[in-house]
């Protein structure tokens, strides 16, 4: 079998193959070469975490260029802004900064007040769910329906589809409290898996503001 | 916090694989099951469009044959019976040519390849347990057969599957009434293709994350191999365009069913009726088709290099296994994968010369399609110094790479014809774009599947695919292949459009009949010829031949540990790389190849 594998070799000429990795890939390992072991760069969680945020953001993108064209057209009607939408953007702003309050409760141990401004985020988050219900039944009423003109499409839609993202964050916010109620107190687990959630409570924060004023001001 | 994930991977190799058939093999969170699991059911989907295919073909060579026994199990596809000869229905023909396409790039050319080979081979090639999410993986995979369920169930809801080409454009897609396909069978195809990206997305994620964060000691992305490359593009493209596509769907789902009116402009007729409300004015007002158009093909440019890029990775690393030789120019490899990703999301007005956009527009996006021409054929040329003056082993993976080879080469060469505006204007929507495609986007990537599952079978079934059934396979397909889609460019530059129900109703192309009877005849026979693959297939998957850890004497680290990986895939621990994975035919080494995780040798220590 060795003497077959020698045979298959290439002519004695070698090609010059530039070896990439190092002085002739042939260096001594490093501690961080690779991604994993002790020398990680990154937390995977929270790398694939800014990669699904990466990726929602595109979508938004999208929308936002599908608006751009949509906005030249002739039966283009100007929506509106309801008042409560202020209030709901003031509600799922300051759901963010409970969270932030919450997490350095959790940082300085105290138990307490964790649960006090979970519970404050969890309220405002509810309220701007609401809000946005309430403000949809609003448009209705003065007229503008989903189908009514490009504008009031927009406002449906993208309210919508930052409302269902809003959703699945609400779910994992659930799955949150229960692991920071059911477990032991436990400062390491705990606090990475709200700093996950922090991560995309926030940006769903900064993606309605974008919303809000791409549809309003821009 | 890398520390407990180290501790929790090391924990994860010690606890037991699950037991009971369910978890293990159905709802199972090991990538090496659910890579299994998406390239089955993406080969059986396979199956199905190159079924839809055959039928395309006939109609297309013979319109007025009898269809017989066909017609009479399809009788929405079908009028006749009762003494008269069955014909297709020109609205099934549309159907037949959707669907085909719409199942072969996303349910098979997308899945195979990428989410088939990516999940099987990218823990073992970054030496990793398992996927960084694996609760997430099992998900997209679910997910897409939720999606495959659902376009499969198309065909049989209302008036059957949509109808409005792969590519859906509105208004066709989006007027209920249009055609009998823009019925509720386009929904299903809105909703599957939600599902599909759903799948990619999760995919996507897991791809990025562990290819970064779940590399093994040593393993610098320069030391990456290419097909690992290609998996990490390919999930950034998935990541980065699958969203135009995700908008642009809810856009028409919502135009077709709750009356707005993203994409349809004002003043449609249809059936002879202008679309008025009870007010006198037009329901729909102001939209824009050209929206879609635009939306889709940024997904859908960067989603034929989707199929491609793992192609092009499978074949380096195929080409350098058996020609023992190192890669020639990995940087410049690597370098022109990145610059072939980057540039597809600035070519898609290329789909679009004939749209009616500014010329100086066009002219951008031809530049830049042009500008593809000098990474594919960096890597072109590369692969054929990798080749030159080696001594080629003819095993069935390297037939199937140098197929891979041919293809890029014929398919890329008609691709600066069409990248142009000016030859495009003439040829859009031709025969000569049916050619192109399938050459280098479905032929390539088809070819890369193939070579693949030869390479890496070892992997997912501990054994040997059967050499000579393999070579029978190749040559059938290789020639068949050229035989099918070659005269198609000549048929094309003839005039002959492509979607058309019966060429020989027009003067000009009654002269093409013959040719496209040879074509007919040809698919025909790679249709058939597929059947010894999947003989061959399931054969070597119960009854093939056993195999070593590493059969081929290849050098990455999926080969340092037995076929088929345990679950956790090193018994042990994990292998450190030392070197990139091409150093073949090393002549201080003492054998012809040294592993990346083989020790540094002598000469490798420094001077």
């Amino acid at each position: 079998m060795a003497t077959e594998i020698l045979d298959a070799r290439g002519p004695e000429r070698l090609p010059l193959v530039e070896r990439p990795g190092g002085p002739a890939g042939r260096g001594p390992i490093r501690e961080g070469d690779g991604g994993g072991g002790p020398g990680a760069a990154f937390d995977p969680a929270q790398f694939g975490l800014w990669a699904f945020l990466g990726t929602v953001t595109m979508l938004f993108i999208g929308f936002t260029s599908a608006y751009i064209v949509r906005r030249t057209g002739m039966d283009w009607r100007p929506l509106p802004l309801p008042r409560l939408l202020w209030w709901n953007t003031g509600a799922l702003l300051l759901s963010s900064a409970a969270l932030e309050v919450a997490r350095r409760r959790r940082a300085a141990l105290d138990l307490r007040g964790l649960r006090l401004w979970l519970g404050a985020t969890a309220l405002l988050a509810g309220l701007f769910v609401l809000g946005q219900f309430q403000a949809w039944r609003v448009l209705r009423a003065l007229g503008f329906f989903l189908s009514s003109n490009p504008h009031s499409s927009f406002f449906y839609m993208l309210s919508g589809v930052h409302l269902f993202h809003l959703a699945g964050g609400l779910v994992w916010f659930a799955l949150v409290l229960f692991r920071l109620r059911g477990a032991r107190y436990a400062p390491a687990a705990g606090g990475r898996t709200l700093s996950l959630f922090a991560t995309y409570w926030h940006f769903l924060g900064l993606l309605w503001v974008y919303v809000l004023f791409l549809i309003f001001v821009f | 916090m890398a520390h407990t994930e180290a501790h929790a991977a090391e924990a994860h190799a010690h606890d037991h694989a699950p037991q009971a058939f369910i978890w293990k093999y159905v709802f199972s969170k090991d990538h090496k099951v659910i890579g299994i699991q998406y390239y089955v059911t993406a080969m059986l989907m396979a199956l199905i469009a190159g079924l839809l295919a055959m039928l395309i073909r006939v109609q297309l060579a013979w319109p007025e044959v009898n269809w017989g026994i066909i017609g009479k199990l399809m009788p929405l596809g079908f009028q006749g019976g009762e003494g008269q000869p069955y014909v297709m229905n020109p609205e099934f023909y549309a159907m037949l040519f959707t669907m085909h396409g719409t199942i072969m790039v996303f349910f098979v050319l997308s899945t195979a390849p990428v989410s088939g080979f990516g999940n099987l081979l990218i823990p073992l090639q970054v030496g990793a347990r398992d996927m960084a999410f694996p609760f997430l993986n099992g998900l997209s995979f679910w997910t897409f057969f939720c999606g495959c369920v659902t376009i499969l169930t198309s065909f049989f809801v209302g008036a059957g599957a949509a109808a409005g080409g792969w590519t859906s454009y509105p208004p066709l897609s989006a007027l209920r009434g249009a055609v009998p396909g823009s019925q509720i069978g386009q929904t299903f195809w809105i909703i599957a293709m939600v599902f599909f990206i759903a799948s990619f997305t999760m995919g996507g994620l897991n791809f990025v994350t562990t290819i970064i964060n779940l590399r093994t000691k040593g393993l610098s992305l320069l030391r990456m191999p290419l097909t690992l490359w290609s998996m990490f593009l390919v999930a950034i493209l998935g990541l980065l365009a699958f969203p135009a596509l995700t908008g642009a769907s809810l856009m028409l789902l919502l135009d077709r069913h709750f009356g707005t009116s993203f994409f349809l402009p004002t003043g449609l007729v249809l059936n002879n009726a202008p679309m008025v409300g009870a007010n006198g004015q037009f329901v729909h007002q102001g939209g824009s088709p050209l929206l879609w158009q635009h939306l889709f093909w940024f997904l859908g440019h960067p989603e034929v290099y989707i199929l491609m890029l793992p192609a092009l990775g499978f074949t380096s690393d195929i080409l350098t296994t058996f020609c023992r030789k190192a890669l020639f120019g990995y940087k410049a490899m690597v370098g022109a994968m990145v610059a072939i990703s980057g540039l597809s999301f600035i070519v898609w007005g290329h789909h679009m010369f004939v749209s009616g956009m500014n010329p100086h527009l066009a002219m951008a996006f031809a530049v830049g399609t042009i500008l593809i021409a000098v990474p594919s054929a960096v890597k072109v040329f590369n692969w054929l110094a990798t080749l030159w003056q080696s001594r080629i082993q003819y095993k069935t993976p390297m037939l199937w790479a140098m197929g891979v080879v041919s293809l890029f080469i014929s398919g890329g060469l008609s691709g600066v014809w069409l990248g142009q505006s000016a030859p495009d204007i003439q040829l859009h929507d031709t025969f000569f774009v049916v050619a192109h495609f399938h050459l280098i986007m479905a032929g390539a990537a088809l070819f890369g599947v193939f070579g693949a599952t030869a390479m890496w079978f070892p992997k997912m079934f501990g054994r040997l695919m059967n050499d000579t059934l393999g070579k029978w396979h190749f040559w059938f397909t290789f020639i068949t292949y050229y035989g099918t889609f070659f005269p198609m460019h000549y048929i094309g530059l003839a005039g002959h459009m492509r979607r058309i129900y019966d060429p020989y109703q027009y003067e000009f192309l009654k002269n093409l009949a013959p040719l496209n009877h040879f074509i007919t005849i040809s698919a025909l026979i790679l249709g058939a010829s597929q059947v010894i693959f999947f003989v061959n297939f399931f054969w070597s998957a119960f009854k093939g031949e056993k195999a070593t850890a590493n059969p081929w004497n290849a050098n990455g680290l999926e080969w340092t540990t037995s076929s088929p990986p345990p679950h956790g895939n090193w018994p042990g621990a994990i292998p450190e790389v030392h070197r990139w994975p091409y150093e073949y035919s090393n002549p201080s080494a003492p054998k012809d190849f040294v592993m990346q995780s083989d020790p540094p040798l002598a000469v490798e220590s420094g001077h």
